[in-house]
C-alpha cells in the first residue's frame, strides 16, 4: 500500500453479488499477481456449492469421497446440527491437496469472499502443497482421488462379500490406531537394480534351501537356540498398523488391504498435520498480499477491501488465553505473523533482529518466504523463526506444570531471558512425536504364546489417557492373540502396564 | 489454469448412508430417547422429530493420547500481568492446565453430551421399529378385490406399445451372428488367403487367382448381408401380469367410554393411544379413516373434537358403544374392502348386568370381521365385571382380541409395544 501506481485500473465489480465471469476475472488477475509472486501451483480446480455440500465435505475429512462409516455420519450429525444452532460458521473453503487441486466455494459468499478464497486456497494452500518438502516426499497429490476411488469401492465389496458388521468392527479397530498408522521418519526409497538383483538371489537360495532335502539334513547349530531369545521384530516399530498389516496371524487378506486403505490415508493427511502453523500462515500472508495487490491497481473497491479486513482479522484473532474463546494458540495467526516476520525482517531490520537473524537481515523476502516455505516443518519453522519481536507482539509466556507440585510456575515470558526458551518450547509444542504418546510395537512372543507387546516411551513423565484401553481392545482384535502395553520412564523401568485382555490382578501387582 | 465448476447441482446427501450407519449404531440410545419423548411430549407434537441426546463418553472414538500428569511446559499467548518465576494455584476445572489437547475442552464449555435431531420419518421408524399389525397375512389374498399390474419377464408376442426394443435388437443381432458364423469364417480365410497372395510376387496366375478370391468373398459377403435385419422371430416384448393385492384401505375405529368417572387426564392418557394406533396404522396404510364412537349410556358417533373435547356425564353402558361398531361395520364397512382396527379405552366401569352383553356383541358382531381389536383400560384401582368378561373373549379370539391395563401415562407406550410386537412363529 506504499506506493501506488499512478494510472488506476478500473474496479472488477463494485457489487458483493458474485458471477462466473467475475470469479473468472478475478482468478485471473489473482493468478497474473501470484505468478509475479512465484508461487508455483498445481491446475486449479474451483467448485461452487451449497452450503449441504459443505457439510457433506466436512465429514468425510474433507474429501470429495471417502468409503462409508458411521463416524463420518456421526461428524455430519454434528456439524450439521452446530451449524443450523449458528455456533458454528462453515469454513469458507476447503483444498485438496490433489492435482489438479480442488477448492471449494460456497454459494453463499460474497464476491470480496470468493476472491479471499481463490486467494488462499488456490494460490496459498495450494501452492504451499506443491512446495513444501514434506508434501513432496509423502504424499502423491496426482494419486490421491483415485486411490480413494479405489479405497470405496473395495470396502463396499468387503461389505458386499464380509457382512457391514465385519467391516465396519475393522475398520472402527483400525481408526483407533490410524495416528499409529504412519511412518514418522523414513520413507522406503526405490530399489536400485543390483538390490534388486540381490533380492531376487535371496529368494532364489531360499526356495533352494527349502526345496532341497539335502540343506534339510545338515544339523542345526546351537547359536539358534540363542538367536531365538532375540525379539522380533528386531526394531521397534513404530507404524503400527504397518506391523499389524503385515505381521498379524489371523487377518484374511482382505482385512489385510483393509488396514493398509487406513494406513495410506493416515499417511497422506500426516503431512499436513505437521504444517498446519505453515500451510496456514502461508495462505493468510498471500491471501493478504495478493489481495493488496488487486488493491494498489485499483481492481478492487475500498468496500472489498473493508469486507476483507474484517474477514482476515477476524480470522488471524488471537483470544488472550483468559478469554472464554481461547482454544490454544490459533494456527492461522501464528504462520500468519511469523510469515510477515519474515519479510519485515528481511526489508527492515532492527539491531536486535541483526543479531538474531543475520541470514535474513537485508536480503530478498521473496527468497527467504519461499525458502521457508519449502524447507520447513512447524516444529523446526518455529525453531528456526520466531522472532523475540513477534513473541513480544503475541505476549507469549509459558507455564510450566508438575502434575507433582500444587502450583503452577511462569517459566519464561517475552523478555530478554524468555525469548529463546519459548521458542524451543513452543517448537517442542508442534513437534507431533511430543504431541501424541510414543507407541512403538516392542516384541511379540514367537515361541510362546504369540503375545505383542508395545512399549510406550514416555516423555516428560506423562502418562497415557483413560481411553488407552480401549484402544487396546482394538488392538487386541486386530492380532489376535494378548496385547500387552508397558509405559517405560526415560530410564528404562517400566512404570505402568496394559494388558487385553486385562490379566487378573494379582500378576500386575 | 484454473477451472471453474458449478457443482451445486450435484448428488447432495451424500452423507446420508453415514448418517444412517450412525443411527443403527446407536440405535439403543435413540430408542430410549423416542421412548421418553412419546411420553412427555404433548399429544400434538408426538409425531414430530425429535431430539436425542447420547452421552459423550458412549460415544467417542478411542486414541492413545496423553492423561493428566506427568511435566509440561506449555505456551499461551495474551500475557497479562505474569512475571517470570510467579506461582499460582492450578484452576479448577482444567482451563488454564492442559487445556488444548483434550478434544473435549477444545469445543467449548459444557459439552458432555452429544445431541443431534432426527427428523419425524426416522423418530417414526424407531418408535414402531420391531412392531407390526398382527394377522395380516390371513387377510391378504382371500378377501382381495383389487389387482394390480406387474412385470413378469418378457414374451414373444404382445401389443406393440409393449414392444421391447433394445431386447428384440439384441436378440436380432445375436441371431444375425450365430446365422452368419459359417459364412464369415470362411470370409476370413479366404482373406487370408487373398492377403497371402497379395504379398507375394505378382503374376499372371496369381492375379487369377486373386481376381476369383474376390469374387468369392463378394459372394460370401453379399449372403452375409442378405440376412434380414430383424425378424419377427426377434420381437421381444413386456410381459405384465395382474396379481391380486390386499386391501390398503383401513379403517379405524376409536372407541371410548366418556361417563363420569372418565377425567380429562383419563382421556389424554386414551388419547395417545389412539394417536400412536393411528401413526402406526398410516405407515401401513395408504388410506385411513378414522370413527370415532363415544358412550355413556348409549353411544353416538362424533368428530373428533367432540370426541376428545365435549364433557357428558352419566351411567356407562358398553355394550351400546360395541353395537354401535356393528352397525357402522356392516353398513359402511364391509370386511372384504377394510381392513378395520377398534381400539376401545375405558376406565373399566360398566353397569353389572351389561357386561355379558358386551361379550355376546363383540364375539357376534364385531370380532369376525375386525383385524384386531384393542382394548386398554387405564385405571389404577381392581379390575370389575368388563375385565372379566374380556377375558373370556381373549380366550376365544387369541389371535384378534387383545386388552391390557394402563396406569399412567408412561405406561402407554410400552403397553402399545407390547400389544403390537412382532410374533415370531407365522400368523397364519
Amino acid at each position: 500500500m506504499t506506493s501506488r501506481p499512478a494510472k488506476k485500473k478500473a474496479p472488477l465489480s463494485t457489487d458483493s453479488e458474485w458471477t462466473f465471469e467475475l470469479i473468472e476475472a478475478y482468478d485471473k488477475e489473482i493468478a497474473r499477481l501470484a505468478k509475479g509472486f512465484r508461487l508455483d501451483t498445481y491446475p486449479n480446480q474451483i467448485e461452487i456449492i451449497t452450503s449441504e455440500q459443505m457439510m457433506d465435505a466436512y465429514s468425510s475429512i474433507g474429501m470429495p469421497l471417502n468409503y462409508n462409516h458411521w463416524s463420518f455420519g456421526k461428524q455430519f450429525v454434528e456439524t450439521e446440527q452446530r451449524y443450523k444452532r449458528g455456533q458454528m460458521g462453515l469454513a469458507y473453503e476447503i483444498v485438496i491437496n490433489s492435482n489438479p487441486s480442488i477448492a471449494y466455494l460456497m454459494e453463499e459468499n460474497t464476491m470480496t469472499m470468493q476472491a479471499l478464497v481463490i486467494a488462499h486456497a488456490c494460490y496459498g494452500h495450494n501452492s504451499f502443497f506443491k512446495g513444501n518438502y514434506l508434501f513432496k516426499t509423502w504424499t502423491d497429490a496426482s494419486a490421491i482421488i483415485d486411490y480413494l476411488v479405489f479405497a470405496k469401492k473395495y470396502i463396499a465389496d468387503c461389505e458386499e462379500r464380509y457382512g457391514a458388521e465385519a467391516v465396519e468392527e475393522l475398520l472402527d479397530s483400525c481408526h483407533a490406531l490410524m495416528n499409529y498408522g504412519v511412518n514418522r521418519y523414513k520413507r522406503p526409497q526405490p530399489r536400485t537394480a543390483e538390490e534388486e538383483r540381490q533380492r531376487q538371489r535371496d529368494r532364489e537360495e531360499y526356495i533352494q534351501r527349502h526345496l532341497n532335502d539335502l540343506w534339510n539334513t545338515i544339523p542345526q547349530k546351537e547359536e539358534q537356540e540363542t538367536a531365538r531369545v532375540s525379539r522380533f521384530p528386531k526394531d521397534p516399530e513404530e507404524n503400527i498398523l504397518y506391523f499389524i498389516e503385515k505381521n498379524a496371524p489371523l487377518l484374511e487378506p482382505w482385512q489385510r488391504e483393509v488396514v493398509r486403505i487406513v494406513r495410506k490415508i493416515s499417511q497422506y493427511f500426516y503431512p499436513q498435520k505437521q504444517t498446519q502453523v505453515m500451510n496456514e500462515g502461508w495462505a493468510c500472508f498471500w491471501h493478504y498480499n495478493l489481495l493488496y495487490g488487486l488493491y494498489d491497481e485499483g481492481l478492487v473497491t475500498d468496500g472489498f477491501m473493508m469486507e476483507f479486513l474484517h474477514s482476515h482479522s477476524s480470522v488471524v484473532y488471537q483470544p488472550p488465553f483468559d478469554s472464554p474463546y481461547f482454544s490454544g494458540i490459533n494456527p492461522y495467526t501464528l504462520g500468519y505473523h511469523m510469515m510477515q516476520d519474515i519479510r519485515r525482517i528481511c526489508e527492515h531490520p532492527t539491531d536486535e533482529d541483526r543479531e538474531w537473524f543475520p541470514q535474513l537481515a537485508g536480503t530478498d523476502w521473496l527468497d527467504a518466504v519461499h525458502y521457508a516455505m519449502e524447507n520447513f516443518k512447524d516444529e523446526s519453522f518455529i525453531q528456526q523463526y520466531l522472532s523475540p519481536a513477534l513473541i513480544r507482539e503475541l505476549k507469549l509466556f509459558e507455564i510450566y506444570d508438575d502434575a507433582e507440585s500444587p502450583t503452577l510456575k511462569v517459566s519464561a515470558i517475552h523478555n530478554e531471558a524468555g525469548y529463546q526458551r519459548i521458542r524451543e518450547d513452543l517448537s517442542a509444542q508442534y513437534n507431533l512425536g511430543n504431541r501424541e504418546p510414543n507407541i512403538q510395537v516392542y516384541n511379540v512372543d514367537v515361541r510362546g504364546d504369540r503375545s505383542l507387546t508395545l512399549r510406550h516411551y514416555m516423555y516428560n513423565n506423562q502418562p497415557l489417557g483413560e481411553s488407552s484401553e480401549e484402544v487396546l481392545r482394538h488392538l487386541h482384535r486386530l492380532w489376535g492373540f494378548d496385547v500387552h502395553l508397558e509405559s517405560v520412564k526415560s530410564d528404562d523401568t517400566v512404570c505402568a502396564q496394559y494388558h487385553c485382555p486385562p490379566r487378573e490382578i494379582l500378576e500386575t501387582l | 489454469m484454473s477451472y471453474i465448476i458449478d457443482r451445486r447441482l450435484n448428488a447432495k446427501k451424500k452423507s446420508t448412508v453415514n448418517r444412517q450407519r450412525f443411527l443403527r449404531r446407536y440405535r439403543k440410545h435413540i430408542k430410549r430417547a423416542v421412548e421418553e419423548a412419546v411420553n412427555q411430549r404433548s399429544i400434538r407434537e408426538i409425531e414430530q422429530g425429535g431430539q436425542v441426546t447420547i452421552p459423550n463418553h458412549d460415544i467417542s472414538e478411542p486414541v492413545f493420547h496423553h492423561g493428566d500428569g506427568g511435566q509440561r511446559q506449555r505456551i499461551y499467548p495474551g500475557n497479562k500481568e505474569y512475571m517470570e518465576g510467579d506461582e499460582f494455584r492450578r484452576p479448577q476445572g482444567g482451563g488454564g492446565g492442559g487445556s488444548g489437547k483434550g478434544k473435549a475442552s477444545n469445543q467449548g464449555e459444557g459439552m458432555d453430551e452429544f445431541t443431534f435431531n432426527i427428523n419425524q420419518e426416522e423418530f417414526l421408524d424407531f418408535l414402531f421399529e420391531g412392531l407390526e399389525l398382527p394377522y395380516m397375512v390371513k387377510k391378504k389374498l382371500r378377501d382381495a378385490t383389487q389387482t394390480e399390474t406387474r412385470r413378469a419377464g418378457f414374451t414373444t408376442s404382445g401389443s406393440p406399445e409393449k414392444l421391447h426394443i433394445v431386447r428384440s435388437l439384441r436378440a436380432a443381432h445375436a441371431r444375425r451372428i450365430a446365422l452368419s458364423g459359417k459364412d464369415r469364417r470362411q470370409v476370413r480365410e479366404l482373406k487370408k488367403e487373398l492377403w497371402k497372395l497379395e504379398d507375394a510376387p505378382s503374376n499372371p496366375e496369381n492375379a487369377k487367382l486373386r481376381e476369383l478370391l474376390r469374387a468369392e468373398i463378394e459372394a460370401l459377403e453379399k449372403k452375409i448381408r442378405k440376412l434380414p435385419f430383424i425378424d419377427d422371430f426377434d420381437l421381444k416384448f413386456t410381459n405384465l401380469v395382474r396379481v391380486p393385492v390386499p386391501s390398503s384401505k383401513a379403517v379405524m375405529f376409536c372407541v371410548m367410554d366418556v361417563s363420569g368417572s372418565m377425567t380429562q387426564a383419563i382421556k389424554d392418557m386414551a388419547k395417545r393411544f389412539f394417536i400412536l394406533l393411528y401413526l402406526f396404522l398410516t405407515r401401513n396404510y395408504k388410506q385411513i379413516e378414522v370413527v370415532f364412537i363415544r358412550h355413556h349410556t348409549h353411544a353416538k358417533e362424533v368428530d373428533e373434537e367432540e370426541f376428545f373435547y365435549s364433557r357428558e356425564t352419566g351411567g356407562t353402558i358398553v355394550s351400546s358403544a360395541l353395537t354401535l361398531s356393528g352397525d357402522v361395520i356392516r353398513d359402511r364397512y364391509p370386511a372384504g374392502d377394510w381392513n378395520i382396527y377398534v381400539a376401545q379405552a375405558s376406565d373399566g366401569d360398566n353397569w353389572d348386568g351389561d357386561s355379558d352383553a358386551c361379550r355376546q356383541i363383540l364375539i357376534n358382531k364385531v370380532l369376525p370381521h375386525v383385524q384386531y381389536y384393542a382394548y386398554v383400560e387405564i385405571t389404577t384401582g381392581p379390575h370389575q365385571n368388563l375385565w372379566l368378561e374380556y377375558e373370556r373373549v381373549r380366550e376365544a379370539y387369541p389371535e384378534t382380541f387383545a386388552m391390557h391395563q394402563i396406569e399412567e401415562a408412561a405406561d402407554i407406550y410400552p403397553v402399545f409395544r407390547k400389544l403390537f410386537a412382532r410374533k415370531m412363529e407365522g400368523a397364519a
